[in-house]
């Protein structure tokens, strides 16, 4: 396998919008062939953060460097150089498949002579022959999603950003869909998802957690999972569910529970003396315990709890 | 406990548009201080399902009682006992939150006193009471779901129908959105909610999933996993794409997905396969730290109940 190399460099990138400050000293480094994951709340900076990337909008300070340019000087040269596939893919209904391809092809520059061959290989990529003639509005959910990703990557760029790129579309599509990213990023392409939904973070090799405008975690979602949190999470069975709760959240060492059902997720500072303590805890106050034992963290509890902590400490930077 | 009383009846509830079937013959029930979801991806029938129990869309076969009543034959009567808080409120954006919810107190006929002691007591449980005075405009997407949700309740209805409620809603919110509808479930309010994020599910009580109007599986989250035929199995593995590619149809596996650290694999038995994957990895020299089993998502059901139901896929 080749030596990493950086395909896009960010070092202490600060944009301000007056006197908001909407991206607060970010620095880090995407790889070829990483799928990077940013996330964190609406309004955490993300948007901002890609794009700047694009070159669609000017750093206040810092330096961002995408395919070994600087965006701030050449904007328009690494604009050629990316892709972009929005949640809301922006492909026309009333054309075919191949019109639609054609249009973004002329949009992105490519050529006459370069069109036929990066045509093949973008319907062949994406699974779509045979429906190189539909009309876009005909096409079933899982068909225009690759179709949006065909137009987005037929000019072969070397970054690929892509905005919740399965909300709503029905699970085996989805995992279509991450099979041909992942084989895409094989190939060296640098592919940036911004998302909230945890379930299309796992798909991603490294995370970037962004709150208010500064990076609050980085790496992979097992690092994440393993180092981001203090403590751990337990799963909880008793009752009744309202007392339990309102003593749960009150409970010594317990950071925060929500119900899961007809069970908790209980987040401790930390598992073992929580395990001894709380079933006596609980008994004490009159509830029925069942089942207490440990589980493994999501992606949304390092979230909730790296975010949830932020809001709380207000806001010092980590 | 006394037996449940039932809130909801659905008995081949069917709904076509031209020439699709939505709703597909659904059958399910939900008791009375439930949280129940519909579960699928867009184009299922979630919202469709959801018209059709607020009483604002007349099924094409098939009947549904909501609070006792029937939503063919008297669908005003339903209107009287349910909130529904479509995917798209209308919220005002050029309105304050509290003018927000008097216009729709006023709508519902609630008097002033009863308005404000419940908007306060909404809005706290919400954790917006400080933001009373801001536009509707301002709020970010999760504040503006929990004052949707603010106004729906500012009567009390004995059942919710909320479609989609936290699409669109980053994680922190979305748990306190959830921890108001446990707090309206002990109340005994009766919850149907709709999500396509089959992780979000895991928090209801009890769910239904639904795939092109059709349903393909319908109870409590934990013992739908419980009862997944085969295991998925997790590598974990600096080489995800070498693992797949030596996986692949090896007999008595049936998926295998790559994801951000790993591969992850649905095998018929766990306890003959985990050495068998360990000792093909070993073999072809493919580097991993851990092969284990995992507990299943209800994406993961979802995948395997469609692939045994119809091979089309997508």
């Amino acid at each position: 396998m080749n030596a990493p190399s950086a395909a896009v460099t960010v070092q202490d990138l600060v944009k301000r919008f007056g006197a908001f400050t909407a991206v607060d000293h970010v620095s880090f480094e995407a790889q070829r062939g990483e799928v990077l994951g940013f996330l964190g709340p609406n309004g955490a900076g993300k948007s901002t953060i890609i794009r700047i990337l694009c070159g669609l909008l000017h750093p206040t300070s810092g330096e961002v460097r995408v395919a070994g340019l600087d965006v701030a000087r050449q904007p328009e040269a690494v604009r050629a150089q990316i892709g972009y596939m929005s949640q809301r893919f922006s492909l026309y209904n009333d054309l075919t498949a191949v019109e639609n391809l054609r249009f973004f092809g002329g949009l992105y520059g490519v050529t006459a002579t370069e069109f036929g061959p990066r045509l093949q290989w973008a319907i062949e990529m994406a699974g779509l022959a045979g429906r190189e003639l539909a009309l876009v509005g005909t096409l079933a959910g899982g068909w225009k999603q690759r179709l949006a990703l065909a137009c987005a990557v037929l000019h072969q760029p070397r970054i690929l950003f892509l905005d919740e790129p399965t909300s709503g579309v029905d699970p085996i599509s989805r995992r279509q869909f991450w099979d041909l990213i992942h084989r895409m990023a094989a190939t060296g392409v640098t592919v940036f998802v911004s998302t909230h939904y945890m379930d299309e973070a796992e798909y991603c090799h490294r995370l970037a957690l962004i709150d208010r405008g500064r990076l609050v975690a980085l790496g992979t979602p097992g690092e994440l999972k393993r180092t981001a949190m203090t403590g751990g999470l337990l799963l909880v069975e008793c009752e009744p569910l309202g007392e339990a709760l309102a003593a749960l959240e009150q409970a010594p060492g317990v950071l925060e529970a929500a119900i899961f059902g007809d069970a908790f997720h209980v987040t401790v500072l930390a598992t073992e003396p929580a395990l001894r303590e709380l079933p006596g805890y609980l008994s004490a106050r009159g509830l029925r315990c069942g089942r207490i034992t440990p589980i493994p963290l999501s992606l949304e509890d390092v979230f909730v709890q790296k975010v949830g902590r932020e809001v709380v400490a207000g806001g010092t930077p980590s | 406990m006394a037996e449940p009383a039932v809130a909801i009846t659905v008995d081949g509830l069917t709904k076509q548009f031209a020439g699709f079937i939505a709703v597909d013959h659904l059958h399910f029930a939900v008791a009375a201080g439930e949280i129940f979801c519909l579960v699928g991806p867009d184009g299922a029938g979630k919202t469709t399902t959801m018209r059709m129990l607020a009483g604002v869309m007349a099924p094409d076969a098939g009947s549904a009682t909501v609070a006792g009543c029937d939503v063919v034959r008297d669908p005003e009567g339903v209107k009287n006992h349910i909130s529904y808080m479509p995917q798209r409120f209308g919220l005002y954006e050029e309105l304050t939150v509290d003018e927000n919810i008097r216009f729709y107190a006023d709508l519902f006929g609630i008097g002033r006193r009863e308005r404000e002691l419940r908007a306060a007591q909404l809005l706290a449980a919400a954790g917006m009471a400080r933001f009373h005075d801001r536009l509707a405009g301002q709020l970010s997407g999760g504040m503006k779901q929990k004052l949707g949700l603010s106004c729906a309740l500012i009567h009390t209805p004995r059942v919710l129908l909320l479609d989609e409620p936290t699409t669109g809603v980053d994680p922190v919110s979305r748990r306190d959105f959830w921890r108001l509808l446990y707090r309206l479930a002990a109340e005994g309010v009766t919850v149907l909610a709709s999500t396509a994020y089959m992780d979000e599910a895991e928090r209801c009580h009890r769910l239904a999933l639904l795939h092109r109007g059709r349903l393909l599986l319908c109870d409590a989250p934990s013992r739908l996993k419980a009862g997944m035929p085969g295991a998925v199995v997790a590598v974990t593995t600096s080489a995800p794409a070498a693992v797949r590619d030596e996986l692949q149809g090896m007999p008595g596996i049936s998926s295998v997905l790559v994801v951000g650290d790993g591969t992850h694999l649905v095998v018929d038995d766990a306890e003959s396969h985990l050495p068998a994957i360990r000792a093909r990895l070993r073999a072809a020299a493919i580097p991993f730290s851990e092969v284990a089993r995992v507990a299943p998502t209800i994406e993961d059901l979802f995948v395997a109940s469609v692939g045994s139901q119809d091979k089309g896929g997508s």
